[in-house]
């Protein structure tokens, strides 16, 4: 019989296999969690000057439609993620650009200039923006988003700065 | 506080009762040997465990098998340590479930009343086999290409049902992305369910018959 402070022998086996247990699951199971999420823990963020088209082929007013592709390395396999917006000059001056993200700030749908409505209008759950990405209607959060940083080149193309997410 | 939840479960699951009859019945006086069925289920977790986190990147494709598992053991962090586990644990359950099956013949445990977990056994013992055989080909590389090239021609040389079973597990008269996809197919949902089942069963045949003691001079 085992005395009050001393470990009985089924105690010592019950504990030891706690241990050994807790340790092998501990092993195995923190690498697992890390292994999960890695994609998720990995810095993207490359930048880029895109050239969306020349500024003299864009009118006042009327948004000018551009898309680009940006190519990603995703595990084992290279991925195309397409990206669009609408430029809308307004007026002479390039200082004077307005460039839009064509990404609806609802659930990331793609919004399309619809000339008769002169709004930016998206299929998925019918909003509209207009001319400005501001809200019209719909359930969008927040007005489109803005591409603010873009610059002239000397053969008068604009390009805007992109960075990856 | 806790007492009275675990009061409360134990009143509705029978907690100390499946403590009792699991993890503290009485056993005969005997050896280490005796605990290598425990350690072939453990195996099996494991596997399985490690199993289903390999199928988060791995591509059961001719494509993308191969550049996935490298993917597994460069890109992605631990990848290295869980495809070990299982590349490594496959190997030993094989060992340790074979070493299972001598322990039991050498003590004569498979007399009555065990014949049936013997031949439960047996199908656990030729499950964890196809487990081996179907898992090697997945990382499509030469050796596992190979390997299962002369394997599922072997089976082709059953006399009369031959050819018939040699394009059943290829999926086709050659190797191909048939092949590939039905072996995943079996390594991750076939082969481990029916290895579970058999497991309860064996489990429970176990628990229900008590361990057999060692032979003495007698016996």
């Amino acid at each position: 019989m085992s005395g009050s402070h001393e470990l009985s022998r089924r105690d010592f086996i019950k504990v030891t296999t706690g241990i050994v247990g807790g340790l092998i699951g501990t092993m195995i199971g923190l690498p697992s969690i890390f292994y999960l999420i890695d994609p998720a823990l990995r810095e993207g963020g490359k930048e880029a000057w895109i050239p969306i088209g020349k500024f003299e082929n864009m009118q006042v007013n009327k948004p000018y439609p551009f898309t680009f592709t940006r190519v990603q390395v995703n595990g084992w396999e290279r991925t195309a993620s397409s990206f669009g917006g609408y430029a809308i000059r307004k007026s002479d001056a390039p200082e004077s650009l307005l460039i839009l993200n064509s990404r609806c700030t609802h659930l990331s749908c793609t919004v399309n200039w619809s000339e008769e409505g002169n709004v930016f209008h998206c299929p998925c759950h019918d909003a509209a923006f207009d001319i400005d990405g501001e809200v019209v209607d719909g359930p969008p959060p927040r007005a489109l988003d803005v591409y603010e940083e873009y610059r002239l080149t000397e053969d008068g193309t604009i390009e805007i700065f992109f960075k990856e997410s | 506080m806790w007492k009275q939840v675990y009061a409360w479960l134990d009143e509705r699951l029978g907690l100390n009762d499946l403590y009792t009859n699991l993890l503290d019945r009485p056993e005969p006086k005997t050896s280490w040997w005796n605990t290598l069925g425990s350690a072939s289920m453990f195996l099996f977790i494991l596997q399985g465990f490690t199993g289903i986190f390999l199928t988060v990147y791995y591509t059961p494709s001719p494509d993308h098998a191969y550049d996935s598992i490298n993917y597994i053991m460069e890109g992605v962090a631990f990848g290295w340590l869980i495809r070990g586990i299982h590349h490594w644990g496959a190997t030993l359950m094989v060992l340790v479930v074979f070493i299972h099956m001598l322990r039991v013949f050498y003590t004569a445990s498979f007399k009555y009343p065990r014949e049936l977990t013997w031949l439960i056994g047996i199908g656990l013992f030729l499950t964890t086999l196809g487990m081996g055989f179907t898992g090697y080909l997945l990382p499509w590389n030469q050796k596992s290409y190979w390997a299962t090239t002369v394997g599922t021609q072997i089976a082709g040389t059953v006399p009369f049902v031959g050819e018939f079973i040699l394009k059943a597990l290829r999926g086709g008269p050659d190797l191909s992305a048939l092949t590939l996809q039905r072996f995943f197919s079996a390594h991750i949902w076939i082969i481990p369910a029916i290895l579970a089942a058999l497991i309860g069963v064996h489990l429970y045949l176990i628990i229900k018959h008590g361990e057999s003691h060692w032979p003495k001079k007698e016996d």
